[in-house]
């Protein structure tokens, strides 16, 4: 089994917005994979999708888990089989302090020694966490939430850790700092499948990397030849090619992704 | 003097079923954030089956209140899957509602299947069983009330704040999504608050029917217990206890005093001054959120 996660030709609707036109890419057991794109684009639907967190979504398409289709399967069950999920804008339990999510983080689990140890395991990663262990997450600055959002991903000992914008909000140390983290999870063993507005940090840890625009791919590749692309450069890393023809380069290179 | 500590006694008494009411719409707000209106007639559905178990089918006491409690623990749950999940983007306006209308199909149902006047309920211990200290008069009853209240109070604490599943109830309160991403069963978890919710009210309209016993029995009761909920803050179970209490004794006090036609009303009066001044509730801490 080479692909963890395999998704096939997915469309999703909000009600009438058709939100993802078609989506297929693989996630390689092992691999940290990231998916880039602009505002809108539909990544958040992408993973929101995948959690079985839009009721009767997709409507077309199949996801497989292990060679096993989940969709349209409950999110605790698709959570069940192994696969961690931390939104976009954190989602905490605003009452539950630090030390209640991270137990929360372990709902399912019935090993407490391996649980307790994983907790250990989040307040190294973390360490203000553990400062904050009795503290309300809905008291915690946002940072800290992210970081809580994460730690209490972990606790499921996931084999898929699926993350939505993990640098939304953070200072530059810290998103640093979260990348970091997020490789040396990913080193210990995690599958990891990132969605990030910050390309430049998603592709340098990332070993393949696509690129979404209004519900469809337009983009596939290694990580290290996509930060070496040309009109990846402009458009997303914000590195400008000669300006001299720019407006005609542009418009040939549009075309060439569709 | 005696006149006053007799007065204070007997709101502790009342205060303790009204407790119980409100522990009960706590325990569904708690998960929910919905207010409970059929819970008083959950409770009287209860204890009408209780009746017919005792009388009917000349069941001894003790089976009958066991198979009641399974039967309110089933209506619960039943009441949540069968009504209240099927309500499709649900928002609090409309499963209040939801809640008035299975409020009234209970209430119905009880008034034709048992009719309206008062009936005897055959409890083991009469409503004029009575301990006399001194000068002081305690009915038994009361005393078991007390008891039941103070006892399922703790047992509800510690559960919420000590286990799991109590914190997963407090989670998917809080957060539903993010309570399905760590893998609750929410539906599972809203189903067995009204389970258990259900099982207190019943334990309060047994300990109320051998008073009063006919379709409008748990009328006061549940009002006055949502009142100290909405004055213990809706979530804190301990500020429902202690606000049901002062209720109870406030009431009583008042009757006493002032006036004894309008003793019900202090309970309302209460409730809108502590929403005035303080619309978290006297107990509650809240966080508030940011934004
Ligand atoms: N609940 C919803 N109802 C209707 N339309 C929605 C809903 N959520 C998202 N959409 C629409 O679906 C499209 C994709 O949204 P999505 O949240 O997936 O974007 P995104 O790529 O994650 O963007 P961002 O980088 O801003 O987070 C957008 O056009 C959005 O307006
Ligand atoms: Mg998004």
């Amino acid at each position: 089994m080479t692909n963890l996660l395999e998704v096939k030709n997915i469309e999703t609707y909000y009600d009438l917005v058709y939100a993802l036109r078609g989506v297929s890419f693989s996630v390689k057991t092992g691999s940290i994979t990231a998916i880039l794109g602009n505002n809108g684009a539909g990544k958040s639907t992408i993973l929101k999708t995948i959690m079985g967190l839009i009721e009767d979504q997709p409507d077309k398409g199949s996801i497989e888990f292990e060679d096993a289709p989940i969709q349209h399967w409950d999110t605790d069950k698709i959570v069940r089989k192994g696969i961690a999920y931390v939104p976009e804008g954190r989602e905490v339990f605003e009452e539950l302090t630090v030390h209640e999510h991270l137990i929360m983080g372990a709902y399912i689990r019935e090993d407490p020694s391996g649980v307790k140890k994983d907790i250990e395991q989040v307040y190294r990663y973390f360490p203000v966490l553990k400062q904050r262990t009795n503290q309300w997450a809905g008291t915690l600055s946002g940072g800290e939430q992210q970081m809580l959002a994460i730690g209490r991903a972990l606790m499921l000992s996931p084999r898929l850790l699926i993350l939505d914008e993990p640098s939304l909000g953070l200072s530059p140390i810290l998103v640093k700092e979260i990348f970091s983290i997020i490789k040396e999870i990913n080193l210990k063993g995690t599958t990891i499948l990132l969605v990030e507005q910050n390309a430049n940090m998603a592709l340098s840890i990332s070993s393949t990397g696509l690129i979404l625009e209004n519900g469809r791919f337009v983009m596939k590749g290694e990580s290290k030849d996509l930060l070496e692309d040309k009109d990846v450069k402009e458009f997303y890393l914000g590195i400008k090619s000669e300006t001299s023809a720019k407006g005609y380069q542009r418009w040939k290179r549009k075309k060439a992704w569709r | 003097m005696i006149d006053l500590i007799q007065m204070i006694v007997n709101g502790i008494a009342v205060g303790s079923s009204y407790a119980l009411m409100g522990l009960a719409m706590v325990i569904i707000y708690k998960t929910s954030e919905v207010p409970n209106f059929a819970q008083g007639e959950m409770a009287l559905i209860s204890s009408f089956f209780a009746m017919m178990l005792l009388t009917s089918f000349n069941m001894s006491v003790y089976p009958a209140f066991v198979l009641t409690f399974v039967f309110a623990v089933i209506l619960g749950c039943f009441l949540e899957f069968a009504i209240l999940r099927r309500a499709k983007e649900p928002n609090v306006l409309g499963m209040i509602v939801i809640t008035i209308g299975i409020e009234m199909i209970l209430l119905g149902f009880v008034s034709w299947k048992f009719g309206a006047e008062q009936k005897t309920m055959p409890f083991p211990i009469g409503p004029y069983d009575s301990f006399i200290i001194g000068d002081i008069f305690i009915s038994k009853l009361e005393v078991l009330t007390l008891v039941a209240a103070l006892l399922l109070m703790s047992v509800l604490y510690l559960f919420f704040k000590y286990s799991k599943l109590g914190l997963a109830m407090k989670a998917t309160q809080q957060n539903s999504v993010a309570a399905q991403i760590v893998g609750i069963r929410t539906n599972r978890i809203l189903m067995m608050t009204w389970g258990i919710s259900s099982l207190v009210g019943a334990v309060a309209g047994l300990l109320i029917s051998p008073t009063i016993m006919h379709p409008f029995m748990m009328w006061d009761p549940m009002l006055k217990g949502f009142a100290a909920a909405v004055m213990g803050g809706m979530t804190s179970l301990p500020g429902v206890v202690i606000a049901a209490y002062m209720l109870g004794i406030i009431e009583n006090l008042f009757g006493g005093y002032i006036s004894i036609e309008f003793k019900t009303v202090v309970a309302f009066v209460i409730i809108v001054f502590v929403l005035c001044v303080r619309p978290s509730g006297l107990f509650a801490r809240h966080y508030v959120k940011k934004v």
